[in-house]
């Protein structure tokens, strides 16, 4: 074993990721930042400190052994680093490029307090990437339990709740109201983060482990939730719905053509591919000017779309200032590289709309910073007399999101005064043996903590139904016989003895 | 995916009523247990296809299928036309959509249909009939050669009147004429349900107004997930905003804004005709190479 790391001895230089030039990047979907190569992470693997109270861990919604795969990564041991990772989390190559690292794991890590804090997404990103490239999974032994679980959105909750009820042996279908699997990851975040093929193979390993996909069902039309228990013979029952209903401006001339929300031009372009029109029949309204109203990772991507469309000027409109903007920062920098113009501290009053019924401007107040609010940020206020119009032929809202009203409607759930679904700690609802986690729970979050959520929804189920918790271990490549009988092709794989 | 798409979706039966309305019948059977009066179905027909909400103008529980009428007014539409022969199969149907109607304690019922929407009041229609009202049906269409499904209207309802814009089959004029003659005749009808496009629902709505006949109405506008998740589908009723997927589609008639639903359905107008016509200047030349069902 090497001697001691330190501050001091470690590389001072976080390792630098090469990225799409902004001119060039504007132009397509591809992705924008490149992985690591295997000596960038190496180089970067040798920074983390292996702190003995791992704040990183604690930063990490589901605690993943970050010291542990780093330090797998360093002993060029890829494989085992991968065993580290999914032993908590399952989609290491989505969150890796995802996660708002600067407020999780990396916000917290010892290093950061005088250097730049250990890359552990990027890191964790090219573990992931390495997987899909290798064909890794890990497919544990599983015994099957005669249970049915039946799983409603196929979002990270969703996802990561079926991963563990699966791998508990029980038989898992997920039901999807879209016609593709993947929730926000699909239709939400572009591919220029979040390349499809990466929520392919991630999908891929959840196939691997026995769970059905069921797409193209309404969960509460087609089926409710209680009919799941009463009469489609689901033992337990996990939500995972999102949260979705976007808010409006509710600002005069809200409902001009021109104005649609953030989510609508996303799942347009991502979902149905309307980019491409009209090879996809889906179409996209025309912009040439955009105003963008909010500053979180949804008007981030609804922004860096605009553009990539074609969009010749697109404007961040966000009542609050720089630091309070709820998006990730390297998301806010990206957008800035690629020509986003920035208008802080500026709130929309009206749309003004043209003769046809389109939009020709939108009319905003400025604003300036005033006391603290009750999230403890300043509460912004207008300035008077600050009205200015902002010459714009599309405004895309994306100012948050409210609860979905079907299963609400369809059921009787108990619901919070928000019209989220109510849980408690162990996030079950008021329906026995009904859990429900992720956006549709907690408000929208993050994918991270939507899966944190999925597990621990999981673990409550498998109390709920008397399955005991096993370390179960995982096969790693090696013979799929037993004294000639093919295994797989009974579904059981050979356990590897535990070192 | 998992989700194999020519094993599900089956239509399992066909019928023209003219050159441009067509009936399917898909297999579907959880759905048409499902299914309630007033709610729709959004169907792909293919991979690259749009999603488009169509209205579920019947189901039969025990054949277990979803019947669909559909008009074929641009690319989608008539693509399926072309496509969508018994035996093929669509990428994708997800529902029932929508909050069924509410299908309340009215005695009398007048039950309106014009064009498009002489479908999908049909199940309203017969959901009146099975709860026990009385039930005077008007259906509209431009001309007698467009009529389908006369004898299942007369079938279901007590009294159905018939009108053509050009007076070619039963009473000449709009639905409004024939509604005007049903109130005159019935003064305690006590609730009216309109379907058609816009500008018929606003006739109709302005029809019993001076009357304070409650009157539902069916609102189409331009949809995507139908789940409540993008907002395009927003409609302005009284003073409120609604999503017309998850909250409707039905509404209170005498509060819709339809000028609004109009000018919004109008939303990407030039992308549609363009869309129809690379599409119809490709059928043209591919015409003589495949006829029915290929499809990829
Ligand atoms: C544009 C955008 C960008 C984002 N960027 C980031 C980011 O960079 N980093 C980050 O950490 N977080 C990001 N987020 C937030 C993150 O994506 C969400 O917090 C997370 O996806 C929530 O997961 P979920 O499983 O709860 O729900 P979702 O991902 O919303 O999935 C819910 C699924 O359930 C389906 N569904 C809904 N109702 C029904 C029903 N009745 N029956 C059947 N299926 C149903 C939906 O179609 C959907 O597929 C972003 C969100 C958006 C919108
Ligand atoms: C709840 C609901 C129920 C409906 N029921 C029926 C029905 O039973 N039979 C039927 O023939 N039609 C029905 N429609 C209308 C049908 O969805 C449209 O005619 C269809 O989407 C047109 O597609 P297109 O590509 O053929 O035509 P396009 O050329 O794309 O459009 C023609 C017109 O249809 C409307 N339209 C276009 N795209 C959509 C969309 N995604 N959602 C809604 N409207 C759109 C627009 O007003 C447009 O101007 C219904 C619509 C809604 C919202
Ligand atoms: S899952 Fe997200 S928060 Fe956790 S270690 Fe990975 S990047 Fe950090
Ligand atoms: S806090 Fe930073 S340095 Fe310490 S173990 Fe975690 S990643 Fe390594
Ligand atoms: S169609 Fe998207 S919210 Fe209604």
């Amino acid at each position: 074993m090497a001697r001691k790391k330190t501050i001091r001895t470690i590389p001072q230089e976080r390792t630098p990721v090469s990225e799409q030039d902004p001119k060039e990047r504007v132009t397509n979907f591809e992705e924008v930042s490149h992985r690591y190569s295997q000596e960038d992470a190496l180089l970067e693997s040798d920074r983390c400190l292996m702190c003995p109270e791992q704040p990183c861990v604690a930063g990490c919604p589901v605690g993943i052994n970050i010291p542990g795969f780093i330090q797998k990564i360093n002993d060029k041991d890829y494989r085992g680093a991968y065993d580290v990772i999914t032993a908590t989390n399952l989609l290491p190559a989505i969150c890796g490029r995802v996660c708002p690292q600067e407020t999780q794991c990396e916000g917290v890590c010892t290093v950061g307090d005088t250097l730049e804090p250990v890359a552990i997404g990027r890191l964790e990103r090219f573990v992931g990437d390495m997987a899909i490239n290798a064909g890794w999974a890990n497919v544990p032994y599983i015994e099957p339990v005669p249970f049915r679980i039946g799983i409603v959105g196929a979002g990270p909750a969703g996802m990561a709740c079926a991963a563990d009820m699966a791998k508990a042996g029980c038989e898992v279908t997920v039901y999807e109201a879209f016609h593709q699997s993947g929730g926000v990851l699909r239709y939400g975040i572009p591919e220029f983060r979040l390349p499809n093929p990466v929520i392919d193979a991630e999908m891929g390993n959840l196939e691997k482990l026995g769970v059905t996909f069921e797409c193209n069902t309404l969960v509460g039309r087609l089926f409710s939730i209680e009919q799941m228990i009463d009469e489609l013979g689901f033992h337990a029952v996990f939500i995972g719905t999102g949260a979705g209903y976007p808010s409006m401006l509710g600002v005069p001339g809200d409902s001009l053509n021109g104005v649609l929300s953030a989510n609508e031009l996303l799942t347009r372009c991502n979902l149905m591919h309307a980019r491409e029109f009209p090879n996809y029949d889906t179409p996209m309204p025309p912009a040439r000017r955009v105003a963008v109203v909010g500053a979180g990772n949804t008007a981030m991507d609804a922004m860096r779309v605009c553009l990539r469309l074609g969009a010749e000027e697109v404007y961040c409109v966000y009542r609050r200032s720089r630091i309070e903007a709820p998006a990730r920062a390297e998301e806010v920098h990206h957008a800035e590289e690629e020509g986003v113009r920035f208008k802080w501290l500026t709130n929309p009053v009206e749309v003004l709309g043209d003769d046809e019924g389109g939009v020709r401007a939108m009319r905003c107040v400025r604003m300036e910073l005033g006391e603290p609010d009750d999230s403890g940020r300043r509460r912004p206020v207008p300035v008077a007399g600050s009205e200015h119009d902002i010459e714009v032929d599309l405004v895309v809202v994306a100012i948050g999101t409210n609860a979905n009203p079907i299963i609400g409607q369809t059921s009787k759930l108990a619901l919070n005064k928000w019209g989220y679904i109510e849980a408690d700690e162990h996030l079950a609802t008021s329906m026995p043996g009904v859990f429900a986690g992720g956006d549709i729970v907690t408000g929208a979050a993050t994918v991270i903590e939507a899966m944190g959520a999925g597990r621990k929804a999981a673990r409550s189920m498998k109390h709920y139904l008397g399955i005991r918790d096993v370390d179960a271990p995982y096969f790693v490549d090696g013979a799929d016989t037993l004294f000639g009988i093919d295994l797989r092709e009974r579904n059981f794989v050979r356990v590897r003895v535990p070192a | 995916m998992a989700d194999d798409p020519q094993s599900r979706f089956e239509i399992v039966a066909r019928e023209d009523f003219s050159d441009a309305t067509y009936l399917l019948e898909v297999r579907h059977p959880l759905m048409a247990r499902a299914a309630r009066p007033g709610q729709f179905v959004i169907v792909m027909s293919h991979e690259h296809g749009e999603r488009i909400p169509l209205t579920i103008a019947d189901y039969d529980r025990e054949e277990g299928t979803i019947t669909l009428v559909i008009q074929a007014v641009g690319k989608s539409t008539r693509e399926m036309q072309q496509t969508c022969t018994v035996g093929t199969h669509l990428y994708g149907m997800v529902g029932p959509m929508g909050m069924p109607s509410p299908l309340g304690k009215a005695k009398k019922v007048l039950c309106v249909g014009g064009g498009l929407g002489v479908a999908p009041i049909y199940p309203q229609m017969k959901g009146f009939k099975e709860a026990g009202a009385y039930v005077i049906a008007v259906i509209g269409f431009r001309t007698k050669s467009l009529v389908f499904w006369q004898e299942k209207f007369e079938a279901c309802c007590d009294e159905l009147i018939l009108c053509t814009d050009d007076g070619s089959a039963g009473v000449e004029g709009r639905v409004t004429t024939g509604m005007e003659l049903a109130i005159a005749k019935h003064p305690d009808i006590d609730e009216c349900v309109a379907i058609g496009p816009p500008i018929m629902m606003k006739g109709a709505a302005e029809v019993t107004r001076p009357h304070g006949i409650k009157t539902m109405v069916s609102l189409n506008p331009v949809m995507i997930d139908g789940t409540g998740m993008c907002g395009g589908c927003r409609v302005k009723v009284g003073d409120t905003v609604k999503f017309a997927c998850v909250d409707g589609p039905d509404f209170d008639g005498h509060k819709v804004d339809f000028d609004d639903l109009m000018a919004r359905l109008g939303r990407f107008s030039s992308q549609e005709k363009a869309a129809m016509k690379r599409w119809s200047d490709e059928c043209r030349m591919a015409k003589p190479v495949s006829p029915a069902g290929g499809k990829e």
